[in-house]
């Protein structure tokens, strides 16, 4: 167990460090959208490239900050009964759902993407319009996002069990509010 | 088991999966999945299906609408922690101060800025709630009528553009950002005007609840207040009249609206020397997150309502609905009620990724006018958010109120504001012309859609995965449009 917890911990820092980098990409995002928006109305041009630029960015922060996500258990939960039952029963919801819903379905999504992204990579997939971007870097995300969101799944797992022996706090504990 | 019965179902086992309080967006996929894999076994489906899925994930990717998520999120932030709203509330308090309820009106009238600018409930209503509150305590205004008004102004977020919500309403009903933009303008606008229709009549008949501040509370005079004016209030509004203003002419598309108010907001707080690492750092990752889980969440319904369509479930829904007594009217008044009920529980993202979807084919087919419809339904989730014991706003309220603020004075200051909310929403319905006359077609159109344009750019087959499902998010209406729009969009990248 306590080398389980050792590995939960790595995923944890590995998956905190590469949430934190890639919402970085966000500020990025704001200024290129900018800047072409304001070429196009100013000099009145604009470019592919830089237009898909924008959701090559935007894609890569939100799929790459979705295991840093789970680690802050900031993905929305219904919480109308849920939060009223014991510490010990929502562990187990959690390692039950992480077992049966988290892990196949990113699974799942990163194992059938895979054909489509060596396919892309091996015909040098461009955007098919004029100047866009080739393609393979965003779709090599996909699987990246989803390997990292299970192992995330995974060291969750870990931690509720690891809870439920008493051998750590609740990791569940701050469910953060963050509705808008 | 019969092929009729997939669809309830799957529903019903969503509402129970989904009451376990495993994340939303798992929890929705993993149904999809689950079902997808009888469906296979029963031979109702192709096994095609999960090679379709990772197109799907890329489909959600390119669209050009959910950029705007982050871009005013981040937008939002920013101001919110530059401290934008503390400003704008202690100088419209100075300016207000002289006359009657004059605190309650500078609630409203920044409770709608900061909803044109951060259009973030929570935020809007923990600023207020921390700021304006405890004057109001001080100088006697009646808890309930504070309160109230606190809470109801912090909604505005919801209705007024550039609300996040309507962005996502109008992605799930396949309409322009722009045009709800439009249309959920006059609402909005005159939901506060009702707002503040109210603080007058109550400052009228029940002069001790909402009072003048007196003289020595009114630090700021003359020049003094003139300057304050200038500096604080003249910006963000300068920020909300470029960023709305070119949404509307149609000169940008919601998305460049977003970015160009963000970076708008990042200017500002430069310049008034806020802006450090720190505060962009919490910005970017409160941003990324909250983008995150609200696309994953629409990553867990686009599986679950693939899926859905595949058994069928669109036509069970729709036979459910179009069966409803009245027709039009009919349906509109179950799925409000339906929608009103269900936002005590949900968040407004959930109801318009998994109730939306289902109930947008069945609204076009009665002939309802989608812009028209996504307000309505804008109007009533913002009602749900101020509806005592479950409404969000009053959660927020209560978690910064004072210690002798009951809980139940803010569920009694809520109320008056519920009923304006109600005949707002039959207003609404009964008049739809404050919606539809405000939207002009052109605006909004050179928008990018989602799946067709994609498909385009990716050139994948408009059946997806050669022998896949039916393909569900191309039903009828919502096809046309976004052909039109990605023709139209052909057009203008032709044309540069």
């Amino acid at each position: 167990m306590d080398n389980l917890l050792r590995f939960s911990s790595l995923i944890d820092r590995a998956n905190e460090r590469i949430g934190r980098a890639a919402a970085w990409l966000t500020l990025l995002a704001v200024l290129i959208c900018t800047v072409n928006a304001v070429v196009r109305y100013t000099v009145n041009m604009s470019s592919n490239g830089w237009l898909e630029m924008q959701w090559y960015l935007n894609a890569a922060m939100f799929l790459l900050v979705a295991a840093y996500t789970l680690k802050k258990n900031a993905h929305v939960r219904i919480d109308v009964i849920a939060g009223k039952l014991s510490p010990r029963t929502q562990a187990w919801i959690d390692i039950v759902g992480g077992l049966l819903f988290l892990l196949p379905v990113s699974l799942i999504i990163a194992w059938y993407s895979w054909p489509a992204l060596v396919n892309s990579f091996h015909i040098n997939e461009m955007s098919s319009d004029p100047g866009g971007l080739i393609r393979w870097p965003v779709r090599l995300v996909i699987p990246v996002a989803f390997v990292l969101l299970s192992l995330q799944g995974i060291s969750e797992i870990i931690k509720r069990v690891a809870f439920l022996k008493g051998m750590i706090p609740n990791p569940g504990e701050h469910r953060t509010e963050e509705a808008a | 088991m019969s092929p009729d019965l997939m669809a309830p179902l799957m529903f019903a086992g969503l509402v129970v999966v989904l009451l376990f309080g495993y994340p939303v967006a798992f929890s929705l996929a993993a149904n999809g999945l689950f079902f997808g894999w009888i469906g296979i076994e029963m031979g109702l489906l192709q096994p095609a299906l999960l090679q379709a899925l990772p197109e799907r994930v890329l489909g959600i990717m390119a669209n050009s609408t959910l950029l705007a998520i982050p871009f005013f999120t981040f937008m939002g932030l920013i101001l919110e922690r530059s401290g934008m709203a503390e400003e704008l509330l202690d100088t419209i308090g100075q300016l207000f101060g002289a006359i009657r309820g004059g605190i309650a009106y500078a609630v409203v009238f920044v409770g709608a800025l900061l909803a044109a600018t951060t259009g973030v409930v929570a935020a809007s209503v923990i600023a207020m709630g921390l700021i304006s509150l405890p004057v109001m305590m001080r100088y006697g205004y009646s808890k309930q009528l504070a309160t109230g008004v606190i809470a109801a102004s912090g909604t505005l977020a919801q209705i007024i553009p550039p609300s996040l919500v309507l962005i996502i309403l109008a992605d799930q009903l396949g309409a322009s950002v722009g045009d709800l933009y439009e249309g959920a303008l006059i609402p909005g606008l005159a939901l506060a005007g009702m707002y503040a229709g109210y603080v007058l009549l109550v400052s009228i008949f029940n002069p001790k609840a909402a009072p003048a501040l007196p003289l020595e509370a009114r630090t700021l005079k003359g020049a003094a207040l003139g300057w304050r004016v200038a500096t604080c209030l003249v910006p963000p509004v300068v920020l909300i009249f470029l960023v709305l203003g070119t949404i509307f002419l149609g000169v940008a598309t919601p998305t460049e609206g977003g970015a160009m108010g963000a970076s708008g907001a990042i200017i500002l707080a430069l310049m008034k020397r806020k802006l450090d690492f720190n505060l962009t750092k919490q910005a970017v990752e409160s941003t990324a997150t909250m983008t995150s889980f609200v696309i994953f969440i629409l990553i867990g319904s686009t599986v679950f309502s693939l899926v859905f369509r595949g058994v069928n479930g669109d036509l069970w829904v729709e036979n459910l609905l179009t069966g409803l007594p009245g027709g039009a009217l009919g349906f509109l008044i179950v799925v409000n009620i339906l929608i009103f009920f269900l936002a005590f529980f949900l968040d407004y993202f959930e109801i318009a990724f998994i109730m939306v979807p289902l109930l947008a084919p069945v609204a076009q087919k009665l002939g309802i006018d989608l812009v028209w419809f996504g307000v309505l339904l804008g109007v009533n989730m913002q009602t749900s958010f101020l509806h005592p014991p479950f409404g969000f706003a009053l959660f927020y309220l209560r978690s910064v109120a004072p210690k002798d603020i009951k809980t139940t004075d803010i569920y009694w200051g809520a109320i008056p504001f519920v009923c304006i909310q109600v005949i707002m929403v039959a207003i609404v319905i009964a008049f739809p012309g404050i919606v539809t006359g405000n939207v002009s077609k052109a605006a909004g159109a050179i928008e990018g859609s989602s799946d067709v344009e994609l498909r385009r750019q990716l050139d994948v087959p408009a059946a997806g995965v050669p022998g896949a499902v039916p393909d569900g998010s191309d039903t009828t209406g919502q096809q046309k449009s976004d052909d039109a729009n990605a023709e139209i969009e052909r057009m203008l990248k032709q044309q540069k």
